[in-house]
């Protein structure tokens, strides 16, 4: 009754070999590398940058341990740190040639030195977290209530300049937070303008109000409407950070969104905060000015002449010189929004344009007095201009404008972002932020790892003393457990926390409890007289049960755990539940493997050795 | 090697009362001294910034509390961190300075005085996280609570759950007590600790549980009494096994695991000592209060694990003693 049928060893044989196989990765430890990576949408990262690379790696000296293209990234692997520091340099000169126009960013980085073959299994070690390896985390909250703000005040002036066109006559249109009113004099008047808002402002819900003598018409925003706005600005606001934190040249940023307003950023490997904080609560600003289109600035467009007083000259993203009047139309202050779309007429991609009341003024006096001259929109990062597009004015603009001609669909997008991103959607506040030294990250993995070490090996021990030979397949049970929960871990890509490292050193000490459980059941039945295969038999079939029922209850506390908990808390959950379902894997049916591998094709047993099996004298 | 050497069931049931008020008074002085000199919270629950700095020679406490006040903090706290050269600071989170340039600040105010002074780690909690954070604690306490007792109510008897329960909210008390009473720091991680211990220490009521639902059927002469009292003691070498070598592990972690892990593996301690008082003395006295009797686990367990009941393979299949 003790033997396995041959199908359970060879899946037991089999998980076992994967889960070694994938808990390998772990073992070899991490190499100095340098990663390229694009700075910018329009630098490519492929094989022909791979070749610059290995080309200006052998013309510096430097010889890699090996070269890779992965994904948006090429990661060359070193020796040691002497020789990466040294690559760094080189590359940094070879794609580099000028700071302020950098293409590439040049980061030191550590990647794993799992062999090929291994990789070729999609094999890879956990990924260390912040307080492992050292860096700086913060959390960001977007001030959600500005953006809806903003929205309504843009909601104000669109209704104003519309109800305008349309000729009908308010007497005031004013903002209560998110809401919008408009009044008017007679109730005839009213109806025409709900027509007018039902057919252009379908995100508003209307509601009527007599107000005085008056009659009021109140707009609120549909609450997907404000679901959507917030959504947008969110996206905007990590699409700024990304571009801010690429300047930082970190090897692996993390920029996620959390929940409905809250951004998390994780700079591994970054100590110097006061730097990156700086970076991401920094505002790049957006100008519109006009070219200068005299015949000085024309000669020095193509540098035949020197800049002519008054202007200044800005490179555009192709590379190509724009000279720019220093007068300054309107900023980035007054653009209240840039959408792709479509022309309906040419059906080319086209963006449109939204500025405020003031800023529609001010373009309408400027577009008349400068038609078919061009004007140039500018944005200022680290103090630094750049012209994003430099477009002829066709007509006469309010206070919405498109901008159209030879644009594909990307450039379209990207433009529109990089027109949003002169200015963050929304302001952020840091509300959380950790920063961990490099040493302290290597000192918790020392002392995780001791504590783990040390633990296992005072279990082990007790165990192979108090129950001799079932001692020693609980505590092979108990390795095996350490192998699963590692290589699910690493076949997850989860991150590795020291929070996790001390769940793992709690689900062994609470693994053991159900080997514990097993051998005192087998004791037992030994002592009521069961013969040993009997009692092997009827130890693990009745722990069983009692071993289910625990697991649940602790099993419950690990998914609230994971539910309610965050941060640090949660890296512990993963390890937890993960560590309670491997447990009973290697507990129950791996450690029965082992015994009836051992005692199961022994008809005439005697003995167990399962220790000291004392009977009271008087039974 | 066998440490439990008993040769009669032992009595516990008929000291059912004084353990009761023992537990009884330990759970009071706990929620006294929780009241009375509350939870000592860490940065992650009340908001504010904590920096860790470490020093090459012993810092100077003294000289670093008067620096950092004299940055215009008040009510600033500067302790040693695991040893005399590591110090760790903990500034209040103050109304409308939201921003967290405050670590560089007194970092840079410590550099002037002692240019040796490493920057080991920095924490900052805006209050609105904090808040939050403590709602999620007590929401996740919630959960691990009536999921338990939904699963042991299922599984046996209501009585059993609201037994279990008791016993191992009063170990959770107990703890918080402890934590209260010598002011350590409770934090997050502490509290990732409590729930785990109440999940894990909830097993050590279930082993119980399970055994006297067996002897119920087993041992049909004796009375609850009888039967509880060998539940107990056929099951407490496992479980003083079992949860020395958890602790073994825990105690490992409280040796080498540093001061990150240290009222971690504190909290765990205590939980487990407590748990397998609570478990053995205070969950089966409360299930005896509770008036558990044979019919209502017999009939229960009958209808939903009839295999068991009659199980062919079972050499003590109606066997009594």
């Amino acid at each position: 009754m003790n033997r396995y049928p041959l199908w359970k060893y060879i899946t037991i044989g089999v998980v076992l070999l994967i889960s070694i196989l994938y808990t390998l990765p772990n073992l070899y430890g991490e190499a100095p590398a340098v990663q390229v990576s694009p700075a910018r949408s329009s630098s490519k990262v492929d094989t022909a940058l791979m070749g610059k690379v290995e080309q200006a790696l052998k013309d510096g000296g430097v010889v890699p341990d090996g070269i890779a293209l992965d994904g948006a990234s090429i990661k060359a692997r070193f020796k040691d740190t002497d020789n990466q520091l040294k690559a760094k340099d080189v590359l940094q000169k070879a794609l580099i040639p000028d700071a302020n126009e950098a293409n590439y960013i040049v980061a030191l980085n550590l990647l794993p030195r799992t062999p090929a073959w291994l990789q070729a299994l999609h094999a890879a070690p956990m990924y260390l977290g912040l307080d492992l390896r050292g860096g700086v985390h913060f959390m960001l909250q977007v001030d959600m209530r500005d953006v809806v703000a903003k929205k309504a005040e843009a909601l104000v002036n669109d209704l104003r300049s519309v109800l305008r066109d349309k000729n009908i006559r308010h007497s005031g249109i004013s903002r209560d937070q998110n809401n919008v009113e408009i009044k008017f004099r007679e109730q005839a008047i009213l109806n025409k303008a709900k027509d007018v808002v039902q057919e252009q402002f379908q995100d508003y819900l209307m509601s009527e109000s007599p107000d005085g003598t008056d009659f009021k018409l109140t707009l609120t925003p549909k609450p997907q409407a404000v679901l959507k706005t917030q959504e947008q600005a969110l996206k905007q606001n990590i699409t700024t950070l990304h571009n801010r934190i690429n300047e930082l040249g970190v090897a692996e940023p993390v920029i996620a969104q959390q929940g409905l307003e809250r951004i998390v950023v994780q700079l591994p490997g970054v100590q110097d905060t006061a730097k990156a904080k700086d970076i991401l609560g920094r505002t790049a600003t957006l100008e519109m000015r006009l070219v200068d289109e005299s015949t000085e600035g024309r000669m020095a467009e193509s540098g035949a002449a020197a800049v002519p007083f008054g202007s200044e000259k800005f490179l555009q993203r192709d590379g190509r010189a724009v000279i720019v009047k220093k007068q300054v139309i309107i900023t980035g202050e007054s653009l209240n929004d840039a959408q792709t779309g479509f022309d309906s007429q040419t059906q080319q991609p086209k963006v449109d344009l939204t500025v405020d009341a003031k800023g529609g003024r001010i373009m309408r006096d400027v577009s008349r007095e400068n038609l078919k001259k061009r004007m140039a929109i500018v944005l200022f990062e680290k103090g630094k201009g750049e012209v994003l597009t430099a477009p002829t004015i066709q007509a006469e603009l309010g206070n919405r404008f498109q901008i159209s001609g030879a644009m594909n669909v990307t450039e379209a997008n990207d433009l529109a972002l990089l027109l949003r991103a002169g200015s963050l959607a929304a302001p952020m506040e840091i509300i959380e932020e950790r920063t961990i030294g490099p040493s302290l990250g290597a000192d918790n993995i020392e002392k995780g790892f001791n504590s783990v070490t040390w633990g296992f090996v005072v279990i082990i021990g007790f165990m192979c003393a108090y129950y001799m030979m079932f001692g020693l397949f609980s505590s092979l049970a108990l390795g095996i457990n350490l192998i699963l929960l590692l290589s699910v871990l690493s076949m997850l890509q989860a991150t590795l926390t020291l929070p996790g490292v001390a769940a793992m050193a709690l689900a062994l000490g609470m693994a053991i409890d159900s080997n514990v459980l097993i051998n005192e059941r087998v004791r037992e039945e030994l002592r009521h007289g069961a013969s040993p295969q009997a009692a092997i038999h009827a130890g693990y079939e009745r722990a069983w049960a009692t071993i289910l029922d625990s697991n649940v209850t602790t099993l419950i506390a690990g998914l609230a755990l994971l539910a309610f908990g965050s941060g640090p808390v949660r890296g512990f959950a993963v390890v937890h539940c993960l560590g309670i379902l491997t447990s009973m894997f290697s507990a129950v049916l791996f450690s029965r493997g082992l015994v009836n591998l051992w005692y199961g094709r022994r008809p005439k047993l005697k003995t167990l050795s399962v220790g000291t099996v004392w009977k009271p004298e008087e039974k | 090697m066998e440490f439990f050497k008993i040769k009669k069931d032992i009595p516990f049931m008929r000291h059912a009362l004084v353990f009761n008020v023992v537990s009884f008074i330990t759970f009071a002085a706990a929620v006294f001294f929780l009241f009375y000199k509350g939870l000592h919270l860490s940065v992650e629950f009340t908001g504010g910034t904590v920096m860790e700095v470490s020093y090459s020679q012993t810092a100077d406490l003294t000289k670093i509390r008067s620096t950092v006040s004299s940055l215009g903090y008040t009510d600033i706290q500067v302790q040693n961190f695991g040893n005399s050269r590591d110090v760790m600071i903990r500034l209040p989170a103050q109304k409308g300075v939201s921003s967290a340039q405050q670590s560089e600040r007194v970092m840079s105010a410590l550099k002037v005085d002692a240019a040796d002074v490493v920057m080991r780690r920095t924490e900052f909690v805006g209050p609105q996280v904090g808040e939050e954070l403590a709602q999620d604690g007590l929401k996740a306490l919630a959960f691990v609570v009536l999921g338990i007792m939904i699963y042991l109510a299922m599984r046996f008897e209501w009585k059993f759950a609201v037994a279990a329960i008791i016993a191992n909210l009063h170990d959770v008390v107990i703890i918080l007590g402890f934590f209260a009473f010598f002011e350590w720091e409770f934090s997050l991680t502490v509290l990732a600790a409590v729930l785990a211990v109440l999940g894990y220490s909830v097993n050590e009521s279930v082993v119980i549980f399970d055994r006297i639902r067996e002897n119920f059927k087993r041992y049909r002469k004796m009375n609850s009494h009888e039967i509880i009292d060998n539940a107990i003691t056929s099951t407490i070498s496992r479980t003083i096994i079992t949860h020395g070598c958890t602790q073994l592990m825990v105690l490992s972690m409280l040796m080498f695991g540093g001061p990150t892990l240290h009222y971690f593996a504190l909290a765990l301690t205590i939980g487990i000592c407590f748990g397998i008082y609570s478990s053995v003395f205070v969950a089966a006295a409360i299930a005896m209060w509770l008036g558990i009797k044979r019919e209502d686990l017999v009939k229960a367990v009958a209808k939903k694990e009839g295999y068991e009941a009659v199980d062919p393979n079972d050499p003590n299949a109606g066997a009594t003693v």
